[in-house]
């Protein structure tokens, strides 16, 4: 082998040696920070094992919203018009939270089975659902029912207004 | 009547621009003097009719006429006038007009500045750029149009979205897109060049200072949505591996690999079909972007825009315009081979080196943004990729970067010796490792602290060895070595930033009363008040938050939560008190019972640096675009 072919050759190694670091920690990874995204029937259905990162989904259930008086924690009922589940949360609400009102809580379900959030996401603005949530709600509706929703805007109706 | 003559010339510039790109590019072929003589003023022709669109959509806005159905959706007659102009932007159809404008403007550029260029190519480069134009008209005027009426007219406007209407976020999508669209001049000389089947390296000298604006701007519009972020909408972070801060990221990853790469056939004539690869890369992932974030397809907490057809037309347009690069890259790439060789040891390996990290950062990030779009799309279920992953990988890729980044500016083209490179290193070393450990202990970090404060003390004290041998010469050193070491010190500024602010921000969520305190990371935040406030198109609560370290009051804070009168939307205004050391943050929750509210505390120390440094690589990156030898004009082959 030439000098300089033998330099290409080490080039080429030492590319595909980087590639290779990269895909093996990217992918090693991979699978442990991906969060399943579901709905409490799902979950009542199916429950993850505890300690489980997941994504809930569904409508804050009006009426459900507790606080410790004069302290950050809270917690409210998570409903997709089948199932409830109970979600505690010690941090501060974001501002467009609120109740009859689309919300994904991110986190994993405790020995009781109650779902500890670390994070709560609501709607962004008052015409923006989470797609993921209004086909939740749509799936319920049908199962419910037997019919299915004209339209994912059927979620929105739901709400009972803003 | 002035938005029917918006309309009007909105369909005005379409066959203009295909015009612009019929001139440019079969003038070309044809070597048609008088094909190659229109093409520009058929560019200019269609930039001014762009142009008027955008003042009649803006002229619409300012004078909140409610028979535009677009100004009603998105502005109120109680909208302060600086957002109503910027509302002109704030929703999808008049940020499409917006990226046509850039457009245009962009165009118009190339065509002034086009001297340095044989006419052909010009008009191939225009012509290219005509067809984009070409793209996005259609889009707009197909499934988009901003001049729709609304008849009868609404009584009142809808209001923009209170999260818009903040100084930061006015400019941050005209820079943004500045950046994105710039990208377009070096995809068109890229797709020209492969037109005409040769690379050279004029035509890299003649593509670098237009990447490097681009890149500028795209730098400064992510700083600026990063900041925007931190204190408007992310109750303290600044970043969020969003798949619309991915959108971003992405294209300036490769526009980044593709600065570097110019550089490397600018000088040597080596990486040519790399280089024309990742122009055309940079370019399509920032018509990526705009699909990602135009078409609803993510879930995303900026997803403005959700409809279906404008997807598809979009998503159609991105596969004509890279796949079309592409095929043609795939028939020229034989011819684009050649170019000097190089030793294992040399400049032109650093920067492969450079190009491959950066090339598989962009990749990694490209699959974790994509990959739940897949899975839902095979019924594998609702992904979401968390967060750490991307940091993990990202982190992963970069820190070699790091340790490399010095070198690169130090070492020779052709061949280098691995001894001469290292020769006196353990001067810096010295330096970078005692900083680090200076830092790692003020902060009581652990190994990652120690790893990243090191390499951040290490860029920056190895990037100013060349600048540092001018000193003793007395000469004014070239604008690009000042350039460059600026934008390598933002590098080494941005990891000390990230390292330190990542690892080492404190936040609690406290429920206070008027006169209660809370201590946190040795600051004492005290609650005076909080009292209603009143604006022009909002109402609020303010807190008055004073702030003592031990026995000294260093602030007082006015976080305030708003409830905007027509959306009747909350909206957080948090209390920042900005500082190079540390950033002092409070945010209002919301009444929680017994006199009380919620409240976000947070001591975030070092942030500045990460927004310092990504400022300072766009002041390097200016210096560098503005170096004498971009300004001469005239060709020179290296």
């Amino acid at each position: 082998m030439t000098p300089a072919r033998k330099q290409r050759l080490i080039l080429v190694l030492m590319v595909l040696a980087g590639v290779a670091a990269a895909v093996t920690v990217g992918t090693f990874a991979f699978r442990e920070n991906l969060a399943y995204f579901m709905t409490p029937s799902d979950i009542a259905a199916n429950a993850p094992p505890q300690g489980t990162q997941i994504r809930l989904g569904g409508l804050v259930e009006p009426g459900t919203v507790r606080r410790e008086s004069g302290s950050v924690e809270v917690s409210f009922m998570v409903t997709d018009g089948a199932t409830e589940l109970e979600v505690r949360f010690d941090q501060v609400l974001p501002d467009l939270f609120g109740e009859g009102k689309g919300v994904v809580a991110v986190g994993s379900l405790d020995a009781a089975g109650i779902f500890r959030a670390d994070e709560v996401l609501a709607k962004h603005d008052e015409n923006y659902m989470p797609p993921e949530v209004a086909a939740a709600l749509a799936q319920a509706h049908e199962n419910a029912t037997g019919t299915p929703v004209p339209d994912a805007e059927a979620g929105e109706s739901e709400e009972g207004g803003t | 009547m002035i938005p029917e003559l918006g309309h009007f010339v909105l369909w005005l510039a379409l066959p203009l621009a295909a015009a612009q790109a019929l001139f440019g590019i079969v003038g070309a072929h044809r070597g048609s003097a008088s094909w190659l003589a229109l093409t520009p003023v058929l560019a200019r022709a269609q930039a001014w009719a762009v142009l008027i669109a955008f003042l009649s959509l803006a002229y619409a806005f300012l004078t909140v006429d409610f028979t535009v159905l677009y100004v009603a959706a998105n502005a109120n007659s109680q909208l302060p006038w600086p957002y109503r102009l910027s509302a002109v932007w704030g929703a999808h159809e008049g940020s499409l007009l917006l990226w046509a404008l850039v457009l245009s403007g962009w165009t118009v550029a190339v065509a002034r500045f086009r001297s340095g260029l044989p006419d052909a190519f010009a008009a191939r480069v225009l012509g290219v750029l005509g067809l984009i134009s070409v793209g996005f008209l259609l889009f707009m005027l197909m499934t988009s149009n901003p001049f729709t009426r609304l008849l009868p007219a609404a009584v009142e406007g809808r209001d923009l979205n209170p999260l818009l209407q903040d100084p930061g976020l006015a400019i941050h999508p005209p820079m943004l897109y500045v950046g994105y669209v710039g990208f377009s001049v070096a995809f068109a000389i890229a797709v020209a060049a492969l037109i005409e089947g040769r690379v050279d390296s004029a035509w890299t000298r003649w593509a670098r200072p237009w990447t490097l604006a681009a890149w500028v701007a795209l730098t400064v519009g992510i700083t600026l949505g990063s900041w925007w972020a931190y204190y408007e909408l992310g109750w303290g972070g600044w970043w969020f591996w969003d798949p619309v801060e991915n959108a971003s990221f992405m294209p300036w990853l490769a526009g980044t690999a593709l600065l570097h790469s110019l550089a490397v056939t600018e000088q040597r004539d080596a990486f040519r079909a790399w280089t024309i690869l990742l122009a055309i890369a940079t370019f399509s992932l920032s018509l990526l972007g705009t699909f990602l974030v135009r078409s609803g397809v993510l879930i995303s907490v900026h997803a403005f825009a959700t409809d279906p057809a404008r997807g598809l037309f979009i998503l159609a347009f991105l596969v004509v315009a890279v796949g079309g690069a592409l095929t043609l890259y795939a028939i020229r790439a034989g011819t684009l081979a050649g170019g000097s060789g190089f030793a294992l040891m040399s400049r032109e390996t650093l920067l492969l080196i450079n190009n491959l990290l950066l090339a598989v950062a962009c990749a990694a990030i490209l699959w974790g943004t994509l990959y739940p779009l897949f899975a839902d799309a095979v019924g594998a279920g609702k992904i979401s990729v968390g967060p750490p992953w991307f940091g993990l990988v990202f982190v992963t890729l970069t820190a070699p970067l790091a340790l490399l980044v010095g070198f690169g500016p130090l070492s020779h083209w052709k061949r280098d010796e691995p001894r001469r490179l290292l020769e006196g290193r353990w001067v810096q070393a010295l330096i970078a490792v005692a900083a680090g450990a200076a830092l790692t202990w003020h902060y009581d970090g652990g190994i990652g602290t120690l790893i990243g404060t090191v390499l951040g003390s290490w860029v920056i004290a190895t990037v100013t060895i060349p600048l540092a041998r001018y000193l003793p010469l007395r000469r004014v050193p070239p604008r690009q070595l000042v350039g460059m070491t600026l934008a390598h010190l933002g590098v080494g500024a941005f990891a000390l930033g990230i390292t330190v602010a990542s690892l080492h921000s404190e936040h609690r969520d406290v429920a206070l009363r008027a006169g209660e305190r809370y201590e946190l990371s040795g600051y004492i935040f005290v609650l005076e008040s909080i009292r209603p406030v009143q604006g022009p198109n909002y109402q609020a609560q303010e807190s008055s938050v004073q702030v003592f370290a031990g026995e000294d009051m260093i602030t007082t804070l006015h976080p305030q939560k708003r409830i905007y009168l027509v959306q009747q939307n909350p909206m957080t205004e948090a209390g920042i008190d900005a500082g190079i050391t540390r950033d002092l943050f409070v945010a209002m929750g919301e009444p929680v019972g017994e006199g009380r509210w919620s409240f976000r505390i947070q001591v975030k120390p070092m942030l500045r640096f990460i927004w310092g440094g990504a400022l300072l690589m766009a002041l390097g990156g200016l210096l560098a675009a503005s170096d004498r030898r971009y300004r001469r004009g005239e060709v020179v082959s290296a």
